[in-house]
């Protein structure tokens, strides 16, 4: 058991030096990135950190053992699934604004180009990549029977 | 909760190591993994300085977004227009390798997330700056990759204006940036090489799994899959800086896919004419007149009048700060240098451009004696062998090698030569 709380370590000069000098440099941009609605670009700063870290990556990290646990003793086929899923998910967390539609109306008035499709091409996307990937299972397994046969 | 809060007791969920399972995790991966961002960051960063450079801030007001910069702009030159399709290149290769780079950052991310959770949060000092300095480089890193993401959609929900949000968060983010390579780099360039050499891994507890579950997938593939998605964002991308076939294989990318319209007219626009507040009835023959001022006094030109003057032909591209480019387009009209010498301004001089738009950042902007200088800057008055359309600037519009897009304005009414 502790009986005082512990001092305070320094740590070693070099990093701590380091540390100083970018703290200066952010310092200096933060100042003028934060003239505006700082607290609004503050929340967004931070919170794209904490998003990401207790929000993003726990949601895809539980989906994933999800399917693991799903696919238990037929682990030939879990990345069969994971792998598309990933891609197709990447594709659809980037592109959002458009495949959800969200900015159709300014994307069409903007740029005299059609908003309509970025959804559909995203699901045949998604289609291919689950396709190619099946395809690549049969044949695998095609492959393993005879051996085993 | 009583429980864990006794003292002595191991910690529990995330903040126990035995919650991380994934065998992918250790230094090798993550060595990987930064490295790779190393190089891709510096790129970024060194394109994206370019292009803050390439909008001539110094040069006047009307183009400078970030009055406020400070010694952030120390190293701005006078934007070149040579090659003509330098701004074309290096804003692609921003914007289509940041793409790239998602699924990087992303893993990176992953690998390294059961730091957050080390107990106890700080072992000293620099230790605790440590981890501040750690909540800048994630913070910046994602505000930079999604303000940048949602700028091209134009989807404009991030609070304030694009450009001094991502300009002084890059300059917040590469300082934790610095710190983190002066840091961290020297380890993971020492433990690759280690690994080539079969020395094994560093052993770090912080990162590999204390009790790794079974494997369902090698580091190798891991990577593999991180790598595959980088070609796919990539490959759904870089077509929106080709015109023709190439444009159709940006499927899911902001400009990609076709061209606006049919005819001469067919290529990719930044703001229709509609868009930007142009009332058709202002830009007649009758109605529309080009004011050009200067040493000598004060011109106005019909569309006939600069009909009339000596036509030059250039073919340039246009590009865009979004990262989608044209091929070259033939545009045909006055140079900028014999406006300027109507006015009494033979030498080169700068110029300041004034547009019919009523609403828009750029609806005015201004060009440097050395923009004005070369032959290839032009009034354009017809482009691809017909005259404009609405949408690409009728009655007449600038183009200027190697300028951003919104610098070579549009429905151009007035044009101030002289000291700016």
């Amino acid at each position: 058991m502790p009986e005082r709380m512990p001092r305070p370590v320094p740590g070693s000069p070099f990093p701590l030096l380091v540390l100083l000098c970018s703290f200066a440099l952010c310092a200096y941009a933060g100042v003028r990135l934060l003239d505006g609605d700082w607290p609004m670009i503050t929340l967004w700063f931070v919170g794209a950190a904490l998003v990401h870290d207790l929000v993003l990556l726990p949601l895809y990290a539980a989906a994933d053992r999800a399917l693991v646990t799903v696919t238990a003793g037929r682990a030939a086929w879990v990345n069969h699934v994971r792998v598309p899923a990933a891609l197709s998910g990447l594709l659809l967390l980037v592109w959002f604004p458009l495949i959800s539609g969200r900015v159709s109306q300014r994307y069409a008035a903007v740029t005299a180009l059609s908003a309509d499709g970025f959804a559909a091409r995203w699901l045949l996307i998604t289609a291919a990549l689950f396709g190619v990937s099946a395809v690549l299972f049969a044949v695998r397994v095609g492959r393993r029977r005879p051996g085993a046969g | 909760m009583a429980r864990s809060s006794l003292p002595g007791r191991l910690p529990r969920g995330p903040f126990s190591p035995d919650f991380w399972r994934s065998p992918l995790r250790g230094t090798w991966f993550t060595s990987v993994l930064g490295v790779v961002l190393l190089a891709g960051i510096t790129i970024l960063f060194v394109t994206g300085l370019v292009s803050y450079a390439a909008y001539n801030p110094d040069l006047s007001p009307v183009n400078d977004r970030t009055p406020g910069k400070g010694i952030l702009g120390f190293y701005l030159f006078s934007w070149p227009t040579d090659p003509p399709w330098l701004y074309r290149l290096t804003q692609g290769v921003h914007v289509t390798l940041g793409l790239g780079l998602v699924p990087v950052l992303l893993a990176k991310l992953w690998s390294v997330v059961p730091k957050l959770f080390t107990l106890p949060p700080a072992r000293s000092v620099t230790h605790a700056l440590e981890r501040i300095s750690l909540l800048l480089l994630v913070g910046g890193a994602l505000f930079q990759f999604v303000t940048g993401i949602l700028n091209i959609q134009l989807d404009y929900v991030f609070p304030g204006s694009f450009y001094p949000l991502h300009f002084y968060g890059a300059w917040v983010f590469f300082g934790a940036f610095l710190a983190h390579v002066a840091l961290k780099a020297p380890a993971a360039f020492r433990n690759l090489r280690g690994m080539r050499r079969g020395e094994g891994e560093e052993p770090d507890q912080e990162l590999a799994a204390a009790r790794p579950g079974p494997p369902t997938v090698s580091r190798r593939g891991a990577l593999g899959l991180v790598g595959g998605g980088s070609l796919l964002l990539v490959a759904t991308s870089a077509g929106r800086s080709f015109d023709g076939p190439l444009r159709h294989t940006a499927v899911l990318s902001p400009h990609g896919g076709s061209e606006p319209g049919s005819g001469p007219g067919a290529f990719q626009v930044n703001k229709t004419a509609e868009y930007a507040g142009i009332r058709p009835d202002d830009t007649t023959e009758e109605a529309w007149r080009l004011t050009v001022t200067g040493r000598t006094g004060t011109v106005r030109l019909s569309r006939a009048d600069l009909l009339a003057m000596d036509q030059h032909d250039a073919a340039l591209p246009i590009a865009c700060v979004e990262g989608w480019s044209t091929s070259d387009q033939a545009w045909r009209g006055v140079r900028l240098r014999d406006l300027a010498a109507l006015v009494g301004h033979d030498d080169p001089a700068d110029v300041y451009v004034e547009s019919l738009q009523s609403r828009g950042t750029w609806r005015h902007a201004a060009l440097s004696a050395g923009q004005v200088a070369d032959a290839r800057s032009l009034l354009a008055l017809s482009v691809n062998g017909a005259d404009l359309t609405p949408d690409h600037g009728h009655p007449a519009r600038v183009i200027v090698p190697a300028a951003p897009g919104v610098l070579n304005t549009k429905w151009v009414a007035r044009l101030t030569f002289g000291e700016l």
